[in-house]
């Protein structure tokens, strides 16, 4: 059941909503669409549902034409962030609407219905609360009955839009984790919209980072979170330092820091390098090229602390994460003055323009002498 | 009671203050809302039981009546029908002309209700601009009962449908979209999903345009033409009979009139509070 997106294109008065988007949705794939608010990931999303149709471009499923059929012929299951659960009815009667709606002869009989519905909410772990109407439940229990409601028609695909958005932390941990366990159980095709790039990276086989209508990048997770082919990915994806660098004849530096250039970038006299907090070494030894660096903050945030920490030479705070048990070892209290230099850098060069844009495609990872990885 | 609250010491001025806004609004309600009412009744069985009822039961009271329940049956289902389609459009679609729309809709609330009669007039009456038309083809619709259920449905046209709109708008049509996805067809989301979430604010346009629809006075008076018996509504037999002298028979009508009110005004309290219900209900 493969779906093939190609060269879909929603213009709206104002926006390009999606601008030339090609994907392919394999069987039984979890498919993240993440990116921030107008990026094009929920009309993406919609153009699946049937809900919204694409000026350009095509959407096959198997080869057969999927943009021909109406929603209500698709057999896709919806979920919405804020459940969109039927107010008026029950729980039980909101799993069973879309086979009560069905036309007689592909109409389940009633008790085929009732069988379908107690196994659907044994599934989402509400088997007590069939008869509850929606308001008396919880966030997350309404959010499972919204799938159970989409699982009842037996979909091929299951989209979700922003899914968690909307309940508190704890409850969205348990309930990521409990629909990853569901996919895994049942293999459907899952495409889920979120602007939270952690829960696309927790959850999904191949995320698609989305941004002005176009995919910056599609990947697995721990490929789009290490090797970021775009500045925007680069932002998006997880957290990093910026810093700018610049060209000095054999080196690429920033302040009193510096790399040798090697055959990287020989064309280009400034580019900009992404650093991930985990990708900064605090101890440098005398003699290797590093900044002079204050400790400023340290949260603690369960097993790794993020630091806070000002180079006065870029005038820049940067953000370092370091193991909760190693606080201790190097003496890492505010105020500490520390010699920190990048082990991994992903660069970007900038064009000579007075704008300064990166160069499209091109993008070299630097590495620091004392990288591990 | 905020008087004990810290932070906010209860002040004699404060206190004097407050009693003297809610005793301002109490009495003003009484002289201006509650004597007048009060005295339609009391002016209604001045002369006794007897004399009440003897000037309901008279064949052109009962015509009015009659009149007056038709010209409401009419009308209202009209209404529902408009109201539904003009706020659906409204708030599902979007559309070149949809704030166009949505002034057309309110016009009515706009426009005297007697400069309202007499655009009817204009149109339809014997030197209207369809007149003559319709008098060759013998069509009577000024001084007739169809000028005053036209007038009567322009009057109440905004009252379904302005309920319905901030509603709908509120509700979105994120449900309506699940139903379809769910394979549900136009006519099951509409009666599964839309109808059951919109039921209690319909009720309640339906409620207010059906008091407006018997109580209508000025437009329908321009094209009545007052012929006793035939094309006078309730509201119009008291005024003809107030102007005979007939205080009685005058305000035993208007008494019939004041009930309906006073009904409405229970019915939707009720509502009010069903909707509320219905509401946390979400």
């Amino acid at each position: 059941m493969t779906l093939a997106l190609k060269r879909l294109s929603r213009h709206f008065p104002d926006i390009a909503a999606l601008d030339d988007v090609s994907l392919d949705i394999a069987p039984g794939e979890f498919v993240a669409l993440v990116g921030p608010s107008g990026s094009g990931k929920t009309t993406l999303l919609r153009i699946l549902a049937g809900l919204d149709y694409p000026d350009e471009g095509s959407v096959t499923q198997n080869g057969q034409d999927f943009l021909a059929a109406s929603a209500r012929e698709r057999n896709v299951g919806l979920v919405f962030q804020h459940y969109a659960l039927f107010g008026h009815l029950t729980v039980r009667e909101n799993v069973a609407f879309g086979l009560r709606v069905r036309p007689r002869r592909r109409r389940p009989s009633r008790d085929q219905i009732r069988v379908r519905v107690d196994e659907l909410l044994k599934r989402v772990q509400l088997a007590e609360l069939g008869n509850r109407y929606p308001s008396q439940l919880s966030g997350g229990q309404r959010q499972r009955v919204a799938l159970a409601r989409a699982l009842a028609v037996e979909p091929d695909v299951l989209l979700l839009d922003e899914p968690f958005g909307a309940l508190d932390a704890q409850v969205r941990t348990a309930l990521r984790r409990w629909l990853r366990e569901l996919h895994e159980e049942l293999g459907l095709t899952t495409v889920f919209v979120t602007h939270d790039q952690e829960e696309a990276l927790e959850l999904a086989d191949r995320i698609v980072v989305m941004n002005k209508g176009r995919i910056e990048q599609v990947g697995r997770p721990h490929e789009v979170y290490k090797d970021p082919e775009t500045p925007f990915v680069c932002e998006f994806i997880g957290r990093t330092n910026r810093i700018a660098l610049e060209r000095r004849a054999n080196t690429w530096g920033a302040g009193s820091w510096s790399l040798p250039a090697g055959a990287s970038g020989g064309l280009f006299h400034s580019a900009v390098g992404y650093v991930r907090p985990e990708h900064l070494s605090l101890s440098v030894p005398e003699g290797q090229p590093a900044w002079e660096a204050r400790l400023r903050h340290v949260y603690l945030a369960g097993s790794i602390a993020h630091l806070d920490i000002y180079v006065a030479d870029i005038d820049q705070t940067l953000e370092v994460d370091v193991a909760s048990e190693d606080l201790g070892r190097g003496a890492l209290t505010p105020g500490a003055v520390l010699r920190v230099a990048p082990t991994r850098l992903v660069t970007f060069p900038l064009g000579d323009g007075p704008a300064g844009a990166p160069v499209l495609g091109e993008r070299w990872i630097m590495r620091g002498p004392n990288s591990t990885s | 009671m905020t008087a004990g609250r810290p932070g906010r010491p209860a002040s004699a001025m404060r206190r004097l203050g407050r009693a003297s806004i809610i005793v301002a609004s109490i009495l003003f309600l009484c002289l201006f809302l509650v004597v007048p009412l009060a005295s339609v009744f009391v002016e209604a069985f001045r002369q006794g039981a007897h004399a009440f009822v003897e000037s309901i039961d008279q064949p052109e009271a009962m015509a009015a009546i009659r009149l007056t329940l038709l010209v409401a049956v009419i009308t209202v289902p009209l209404n529902v029908v408009f109201g539904l389609a003009a706020a659906w459009a409204m708030t599902r679609f979007q559309f070149r002309g949809k704030a166009l729309l949505g002034a057309l809709i309110d016009l009515p609330l706009s426009v005297s209700p007697v400069v309202s009669g007499l655009l009817y007039v204009l149109m339809f009456g014997a030197q209207g601009w369809f007149g003559p038309w319709l008098a060759t083809h013998g069509v009577k619709i000024i001084f007739a009962v169809p000028g005053l259920v036209l007038a009567t449905i322009f009057i109440t046209l905004p009252f379904v449908a302005r309920e319905l709109i901030p509603l709908m708008q509120a509700q979105g049509s994120e449900e309506e979209e699940v139903a379809r996805v769910l394979g549900a067809s136009g006519l099951q989301t509409f009666f599964r999903v839309t109808l059951p979430n919109i039921r209690w604010a319909l009720l309640y346009g339906v409620l207010l345009c059906n008091a407006r629809a018997m109580g209508e006075f000025g437009a329908v008076s321009v094209v009545s033409g007052h012929i006793r018996g035939l094309t006078t509504t309730m509201p119009l037999e008291v005024e003809m009979r107030y102007n005979e002298y007939n205080y009685v028979g005058a305000f035993a009508i208007a008494s019939l009139l004041a009930l309906l009110a006073l009904l409405t005004l229970a019915l939707k309290s009720a509502l009010e509070w069903r909707y509320q219900a219905a509401e946390n209900h979400r």
